[in-house]
């Protein structure tokens, strides 16, 4: 197995409201936390790559890279990366690859929303669909995700009151893992009940099957593997990073109830890193709804296709149960800092191949996290090792 | 030390309603999300003839018949203050028109002021500070709106009509109840607003909660109860601005009030946020049960942003002068007028 990175230093902040901090103040406190973790100075790093999606449409800010790199006092190449949803996923994957030419690089990601209403933020996160065949014609991402609940439903036979347990119990366990991590945005538990009865959003998604908008930002120290030991005594390796492309809009697709970029890049990740799906003891899954969940964990190998649901029932996605998904309460309930979330994945992953999750996963080796841009346009896979065999 | 006190307190709502199911109705909404999301079930709507200065008018005269035991007041009153985010005039006082409704001698200094929903407890200070620095020997200060709220906005659930009116002056034996403290937080904070070209104000959403109403409510209420020395159980009434029925509860619990302190004062679910008029409407309802030295904890908030806290003791007088004009609960529960959304567009002149 060869490591492609080593993760030596990460930051993150809370996600949710933060109603006193903007952009630069958000990427500086996790910056400067990954630097810290990482015990390295701010003169060590060589390149940044900062993710994010609406600092332009939501702020009126371009130019990341710049903040980005002012924060630490710094003068080197800074990249702002932009795939949507997926945008930390993928400066995770474009820091990796800078590293054939570079010893140490800085990704980090960072999003803020909350200083413009929610119908500003819905038609900002719109522009990660297609503006002539969605956008344009009204349609949301709530309404995108509902699109695809309906359609499995229909394609795999579910009756809408079995299919809504479903949904609400995949809520029901992200709420839970959330309620034990301090940075969650909404570190409490709910029951079936209210996941059940929630307000319609778009049918059949419920408010409960929505992550929220959010505040927050989350930062990597990546070096050379080989490196790795000469700055910390527990780096995590990443063994495999791959990203897929699929097509913009829903109607495009292939299917609406599987996403071809995730498949794709789930099954380079895995070739990769030379394992199965069943080595990984730990996954970071990209619920922006809780269909996106049931999705990705048939895309990704988990469960066939349309059987997913059986796991859930068994509850057997549940951090100290067989297969655990989304132990940090996932994009649902720790929040979805848009630009942020594919680095806080791997930040939570790290926590967890160091031994330091809130819910922490017992014996993991493997990790594996999936940020999906849009409705499926973009997906990214990584997975990590806490060591290399 | 000599304190302010309040020797008339009055109020006036206006008779007519609109219920939460009929606005949710015109909008396609479910009403009893709403109800239950926001705690309110209706609102007062202003007649077609009233404002703000004719509530005024009302809430004052009120105020002066509860304050009979002051021989010749009329003449004594020297301050006119009217807090208000819907003065009929954006340049020419509402103090004024009142004043002269009211009878008052010509020897009076009045001004109008806007502080979003804390205008009316601005006067309040105002008021005392002119009385108890000798400038005036009594002053009258009023909270009142006839709310604004865009249509479609959450905000057209809740903004109500209405105000609260009292005397102040500095002589104990004048007391209903005595103002022994007041203090103020206040930040620049834009979580509501109206520029002056606008007839409905804006909001920053869920920014008017944690950052905005709960910062300056619990600030405001926690600083009052330290710098004097009290603790929520030595109250035997709380009040806190209502802008619905959710906000406030959340506060109170938070701070350690119970359901029995906060529930006499508690009457946005019929009435709605009458803005400058909430803590001086809810004051009123509280004075008009109050019996002889109880506590009160009034904490109001103004987008903006600020909170004035007041800690009011009621005497002996209270209890003679409660019944003598129409009580904040006789406005808001008896003689109501159902009105379709139809009409209540006409009310608020947004139709014609």
């Amino acid at each position: 197995m060869k490591a492609l990175a080593a993760i030596i230093g990460i930051g993150i902040t809370k996600f949710g409201e933060h109603w006193n901090k903007g952009i630069k103040e958000l990427l500086a406190e996790a910056q400067l936390k990954a630097l810290e973790d990482s015990g390295i100075s701010e003169k060590d790093i060589q390149q940044i790559y900062v993710a994010n999606m609406c600092a332009d449409s939501l702020s009126g800010q371009l130019h990341l890279g710049s903040i980005a790199s002012q924060i630490l006092g710094i003068n080197v190449p800074s990249y702002r990366v932009e795939a949507a949803c997926a945008s930390g996923g993928v400066a995770i994957n474009a820091a990796i690859n800078a590293l054939r030419h570079k010893d140490i690089v800085l990704v980090s990601g960072v999003e803020k929303m909350t200083d413009v209403d929610t119908a500003k933020v819905t038609t900002a996160l719109m522009g990660a669909g297609n503006e002539e065949w969605e956008e344009f014609h009204g349609a949301t991402f709530p309404a995108l995700y509902a699109l695809m609940a309906n359609a499995y439903m229909h394609e795999f036979g579910f009756a809408e009151e079995k299919f809504r347990e479903i949904l609400s119990k995949i809520a029901v366990k992200n709420h839970k893992h959330a309620s034990k991590n301090p940075f969650a945005q909404f570190p409490r538990e709910i029951t079936l009940q209210q996941a059940n009865n929630a307000s319609i959003v778009a049918y059949p998604l419920r408010l409960f099957d929505c992550s929220p908008i959010s505040d927050g930002a989350a930062a990597l120290v990546l070096c050379k593997p080989e490196l790795a030991k000469k700055f910390c005594d527990n780096p995590v390796y990443v063994v495999a990073s791959a990203v897929a492309t699929d097509t913009l809009a829903l109607a495009e697709r292939e299917s609406l109830t599987s996403l071809k970029a995730t498949r794709l890049a789930a099954n380079d990740a895995l070739n990769q890193a030379g394992i199965s799906i069943k080595d990984i003891n730990v996954f970071e899954v990209h619920d922006c709804f809780t269909i996106a969940e049931l999705i990705a964990m048939e895309d990704l190998g988990i469960a066939e296709r349309g059987k997913a649901s059986k796991l859930i029932e068994e509850e057997q996605t549940y951090y100290d149960a067989s297969i655990p998904i989304n132990p940090s309460g996932g994009l649902k309930a720790f929040g979805h800092a848009v630009g942020a979330t594919g680095i806080k994945q791997a930040v939570e992953l790290t926590k967890q191949l160091r031994n330091e999750a809130y819910c922490q996963v017992e014996n993991a080796e493997f990790a594996l996290s999936h940020n999906v841009g849009g409705s499926g346009g973009t997906a990214a896979v990584h997975i990590y090792a806490r060591r290399l065999l | 030390m000599q304190n302010a006190g309040i020797v008339g307190y009055g109020c006036y709502i206006p008779r007519y309603r609109i219920k939460v199911e009929e606005i949710a109705k015109h909008y396609g909404k479910n009403a009893e999300e709403i109800k239950r999301g926001l705690m309110l079930e209706e609102k007062s709507v202003p007649a077609k003839d009233e404002d703000s200065a004719t509530i005024a008018v009302e809430a004052a005269k009120n105020a002066l018949k509860r304050a009979e035991h002051v021989a010749e007041l009329h003449k004594k009153i020297s301050a006119v203050y009217v807090g208000s985010e819907s003065h009929p005039y954006a340049v020419k006082p509402t103090a004024t028109i009142v004043a002269e409704a009211l009878g008052l001698s010509n020897n009076y200094t009045a001004a109008d002021t806007e502080f979003a929903c804390k205008a009316g407890t601005a006067s309040l200070q105002m008021a005392m500070g002119l009385c108890l620095s000798n400038i005036a020997e009594y002053a009258l200060a009023i909270g009142v709106d006839t709310s604004q709220a865009a249509k479609g906005d959450a905000l057209e659930y809740s903004a109500a009509a209405g105000g609260g009116a009292f005397i102040i002056g500095t002589k104990r034996n004048e007391f209903v109840a005595e103002i022994l403290h007041t203090l103020s937080f206040s930040t620049d904070t834009p979580d509501f607003w109206r520029r002056s070209t606008q007839l409905t104000p804006k909001h920053a959403g869920r920014f008017t909660g944690e950052p905005a109403y709960f910062k300056h409510v619990a600030t405001a209420a926690k600083m009052i109860m330290e710098k004097y020395g009290y603790k929520p159980e030595d109250f035997n009434y709380v009040i806190f601005h209502q802008p619905n029925g959710k906000f406030p509860l959340r506060v109170a619990k938070k701070l350690g009030f119970k359901e029995e302190q906060i529930k006499p004062g508690f009457i946005v679910p019929k009435l709605g946020n009458t803005y400058s008029g909430n803590i001086p409407l809810s004051l009123n309802a509280v004075l008009d049960i109050a019996a002889e030295n109880e506590l009160i904890l009034a904490v109001s908030y103004g987008s903006g942003a600020g909170s004035d806290a007041f800690i009011i003791k009621t005497t002996p007088l209270l209890k003679e002068v409660q019944s003598k004009t129409t009580k904040a609960l006789q406005y808001l529960n008896e003689n109501k007028i159902y009105l379709s959304y139809a009409e209540y567009l006409q009310h608020m002149e947004m139709i014609h």
